[in-house]
């Protein structure tokens, strides 16, 4: 055994032997585990996380080392260089703080309205708000495109209004509300309904009226979970790649479109690598702060605050308008999408005289074509196949590296809680970096389509090692000895107990890869080649194309990847166990 | 001053509060006493103003409140579990309801330190209050209350989440606290003792209505119904049948009480054999001797109203009505008494332990409860 490794596990049998007994009875436990399988605990350890280690180290850590020696050369650092990055930065901050702000805006109430009010339809309107954040970027800058683009429903149904919505950085903020409120909604509505309705009522009875109630009281003790929310989205908004090259365009440029601009568009590789490192170090800083507020934010579980049903007129009018608002503000974009997708609204390219305006399939045939002067070598159906192949591959693929992983962090001892931060990090950089590491690692790989399961997988693997380690921990080793002492084999006590307790978790798992590698955009974008597109490449290649039919086709394909998306998310919801998953 | 009218409530279809009229008068304290579900905590938050009823009226000083806002009624609130701020110290807890009336610093600063002066907590103004025990919190509780000397205090089972022997003590306080601040008081308990204690007049709450309304030695002496009997624990309640006037069948044998209800023949009643008022016990030891002794019931102490002092003395003719007998059960030491349940269920109290097994006859003072 490596000496390193032989330290570390003297430190964890230490570590061990301090604690009380319930740490004895658990080592116990491993103890009689190691004597059924001949080879020492720890050892049987090291090869748990040999597999997820490995991996990591040659697709994200190898990569990232290039990344960071191509920037720290006195050719990166030219002046210029460092005034674009300082340009890209300053954007990149200032959009994600106005679209924090406007998130705020809306979301604060809607977290008020959810956690202290009772209405009818609350439960579908609340998922409502919740369906955008699990959705990938390009069908929420498809979403917007139906219905307040140039192509759009509003600007085809009233052509003379012209309502300027694409390439405007209000695309970009609406865009970034909409995918985040759920956020603020989910955090400080959690909080707002623990909070002891008592407080409150102790405040009143002392003199102070409902709006110095809530200066004085709610909102003092709200001011961490509003402030981890704002850090959370802000985080999001940051990062935000897919919406601001979509919907901003190419005047909008945020680190995130920079990196890919600069690597693919300029093959200017140095740069894209000066601004990843920037990229990254902002949102590990972030994140730290985020966890560390999180950390110390105790929260208990049970709601305390009793909801009311409006009464007073004031009441009602807050209710009624916010929900008409919110309504508004999440259905219509997500319908607009489906219904522009078989509506003709203009004529395609090429096109004159007899066009036929009004209900038409022609966008999803027209997927099945292989033309000549379109947008692709193969008939756009091919992405959707692709896609599926790729999402396969990264299930099947992050499930072989997920599992270990999950098993040792089930019951973890030192060596695995270090290692833990090491599994997640892959989530703290952006998609888009993870592209660029690649091409500037395994460029000469690229024209093989294989590389992309293997970049899905990186990404997916946090999500499902966090779906997997619940399930596994829940499995009590009393349940097994039970079985055990009812005398039946080890098959049997897998067939019995474990394998019914993992299939749902595993089910979960593979949904929540599959739908990540399905709605994969910044990584794919970077590193398909040209012929082997998948669904949101397509898309948005659809959308960078003039012309009715490439429009129609984009909202038809945005229309089915978001209809498979929805199934996953309703399955992961089916099979995950309550608390797995969440990250 | 404060006067409830007819008050009505149903929560979630089922009726919580019926009709209770109630009045608190000038530097009195009431207690409503009842078990949890019983609705006193939701008259407690009506009459702040933070749940309204269905119908009814609350008023003080003659004045209808339906219209004043809770922030506007100037009636202190302390909670069972304290409800302090948790971001706030000592200090800007008792000074929240000061500041809310906009005072000058100068009064805040001294209010607050003759509030925590009143409840003994003098020089805990920056303590942080998640750092405080229970008992000290809640100490904090009734200052803050009582800083803005509100026209009314509330107080919502206020020792319910402390130790029974930190209770006992700060009970004695708040009921001197009371006496002093002479601010007339609502509070609000489930156990008999804590309100016999503080109450100048006891409200007993049962299924949404006052079942029973007096000074709490007076409640203690005529409970006037099975419920309030039981639930005060005031001794065995026993089912009868009237016989003729003045004597009631049983299952436990035939009683004779004194009773001034108007019953005919064939009537269900209640009957409550006080396990307090031993008269007199007969013994039946294993060999069948018999040795007799007398009991004399004192009058109840003043501080626990429950519990008398008895004396044996030898009996020299037993008769055989008004008395428990049964196999002892069970023998439970409590404070200075032994609590002897029998077999069939009926307890008395004794000073001293009989063998377990034994068999025991017990002359009990016994009355009607109508």
């Amino acid at each position: 055994m490596d000496p390193g490794v032989d330290g570390s596990c003297v430190e964890v049998e230490m570590e061990t032997g301090k604690q009380g007994n319930k740490e004895t009875r658990r080592q116990g436990i491993l103890g009689s585990l190691s004597t059924y399988i001949p080879v020492s605990l720890y050892t049987s350890r090291t090869l748990l996380w040999l597999l997820p280690i490995s991996y990591l180290a040659i697709l994200f850590f190898f990569p990232l080392s290039k990344i960071l020696s191509l920037t720290f050369n006195l050719e990166t650092l030219t002046t210029e260089n460092l005034r674009t990055t300082y340009h890209v930065l300053r954007f990149t901050v200032y959009q994600a703080a106005l679209s924090t702000l406007l998130t705020l805006i809306l979301g604060l109430p809607s977290a008020v309205l959810f956690a202290r009010y009772d209405f009818r339809g609350k439960p579908i309107l609340r998922a409502l708000t919740a369906v955008p954040f699990m959705l990938p970027t390009v069908i929420v800058a498809a979403a917007f495109n139906a219905l307040l683009g140039s192509q759009g429903l509003l600007n085809s149904i009233f052509p003379l209004t012209s309502f300027p919505f694409t390439g405007t950085l209000f695309a970009i903020l609406v865009a970034h509300v909409f995918y985040n409120t759920t956020i603020i909604i989910r955090i400080v509505g959690a909080a707002l309904s623990n909070l002891d309705p008592k407080l409150e009522h102790a405040a009143r009875s002392l003199g102070a009226d409902s709006f110095r109630v809530w200066w004085n009281v709610t909102l003092p003790l709200l001011r961490p979970f509003i402030l981890a929310a704002t850090l959370l989205v802000f985080l999001f908004d940051f990062t935000s790649f897919g919406v601001v090259l979509l919907l901003g365009g190419s005047q909008f440029s945020t680190l995130e479109v920079e990196i890919y601009f600069q690597a693919v568009r300029q093959l200017n590789l140095p740069l894209a690598a000066l601004l990843a490192v920037i990229q990254l170090v902002c949102t590990l800083t972030v994140s730290m702060i985020y966890s560390r507020l999180v950390s110390r934010t105790a929260m208990q579980l049970t709601p305390r605050s009793s909801l009311i049903k409006p009464k007073t007129l004031k009441q009602k009018f807050f209710v009624t308008a916010l929900c008409l608002l919110l309504t508004a503000f999440f259905a219509l974009p997500l319908s607009s999408l489906p219904i522009r997708s078989l509506f003709r609204l203009e004529a395609d390219r090429g096109q004159r005289g007899d066009v036929r305006y009004g209900f038409t399939t022609d966008y999803y045939t027209e997927l099945f074509v292989n033309r000549r002067d379109s947008v692709f070598y193969v008939p756009p159906i091919q992405a959707a196949v692709n896609s599926l192949s790729y999402a396969s591959a990264t299930v099947i693929l992050s499930l072989i590296f997920g599992f270990p992983a999950a098993f040792a962090l089930a019951k973890p001892t030192r060596l695995d809680k270090i290692l833990d931060p090491l599994i997640m990090l892959p989530l703290g950089s952006s998609t888009v970096m993870l592209g660029l590491g690649f091409i500037i690692t395994y460029g000469k790989w690229l024209t093989s389509p294989l590389l992309v399961p293997f970049a899905h997988t990186l990404i997916a693997l946090p999500f499902v090692i966090r779906a997997l380690q619940p399930a596994i921990a829940a499995i009590p080793e009393r349940l097994r000895q039970a079985a055990s002492s009812l005398d039946a084999s080890p098959f049997e006590v897998w067939k019995n107990i474990d394998f019914p307790i993992l299939r749902r978790a595993t089910l979960a798992a593979a949904a929540f890869a599959f739908t990540i590698s399905l709605g994969e955009f910044g990584a794919t974008l970077l590193i398909s080649r040209p012929e082997y597109p998948t669904i949101p490449v397509a898309i948005e290649r659809f959308l960078s194309q003039p012309g009715g039919l490439n429009y129609g086709q984009a909202m038809a394909m945005a229309s089915i990847l978001m209809a498979v998306t929805v199934i996953s998310i309703l399955l992961i919801e089916k099979f995950r166990l309550p608390n797995a998953g969440e990250l | 001053m404060l006067e409830v009218r007819n008050l009505f409530k149903t929560y979630e279809g089922k009726p919580l509060l019926n009709d209770i009229s109630f009045s608190v008068a000038e530097e009195e304290t009431i207690c409503l006493l009842g078990a949890s579900g019983s609705g006193k905590s939701s008259l407690l938050r009506m009459i702040a103003g933070l749940e309204s009823p269905d119908s009814g009226s609350i008023s003080f000083n003659g004045l209808d409140l339906a219209s004043t806002p809770p922030h506007l009624r100037d009636f202190g609130l302390v909670f069972q579990d304290y409800a302090l701020f948790p971001h706030l110290n000592v200090n800007d807890n008792v000074a929240f309801g000061l500041r809310m009336r906009r005072l000058e610093q100068d009064e805040i600063t001294q209010r607050v330190a003759a509030s925590l002066k009143l409840v003994n907590l003098e020089g805990f103004e920056k303590r942080y209050v998640t750092d405080l025990s229970g008992g000290e919190q809640q100490r904090v509780g009734v200052a803050r209350a009582l800083a803005v000397r509100p026209r009314l205090l509330m107080l919502d089972e206020p020792l319910g989440a402390l130790d029974r022997s930190l209770r006992e003590g700060l009970l004695n306080e708040l009921r001197s606290i009371l006496h002093r601040t002479k601010i007339p008081a609502i509070y609000v308990t489930h156990d008999q003792e804590e309100a016999f204690t503080i109450a100048d007049r006891v409200l007993i709450l049962h299924d949404g209505n006052i079942i029973r309304e007096g000074p709490p030695t007076d409640v203690w002496a005529h409970p006037e119904s099975a419920y309030v009997a039981e639930f005060l624990g005031l001794g065995n309640v026993i089912e009868g049948t009237v016989l003729a006037k003045n004597k009631f069948q049983t299952d436990h044998g035939i009683f004779s009480v004194r009773c001034s209800h108007k019953h005919s023949k064939g009537d269900k009643v209640h009957l409550l054999a006080r396990p307090l008022s031993v008269m007199s016990r007969v013994a039946k030891s294993s060999k069948g001797e018999r040795s007799v002794l007398r009991l004399r019931a004192s009058q109840p102490s003043l501080r626990h109203p429950l519990r008398t002092k008895t004396k044996l003395v030898e009996e020299r003719r037993p008769s055989a009505i008004n008395r428990l007998s049964g196999a002892v059960a069970d023998i439970l030491l409590q404070r200075d008494q032994y609590k002897v349940t029998f077999e069939n269920g009926l307890y008395v109290y004794l000073d001293e332990a009989p063998k377990p097994g034994e068999k025991l006859s017990v002359k009990v003072k016994v009355e009607c409860l109508a």
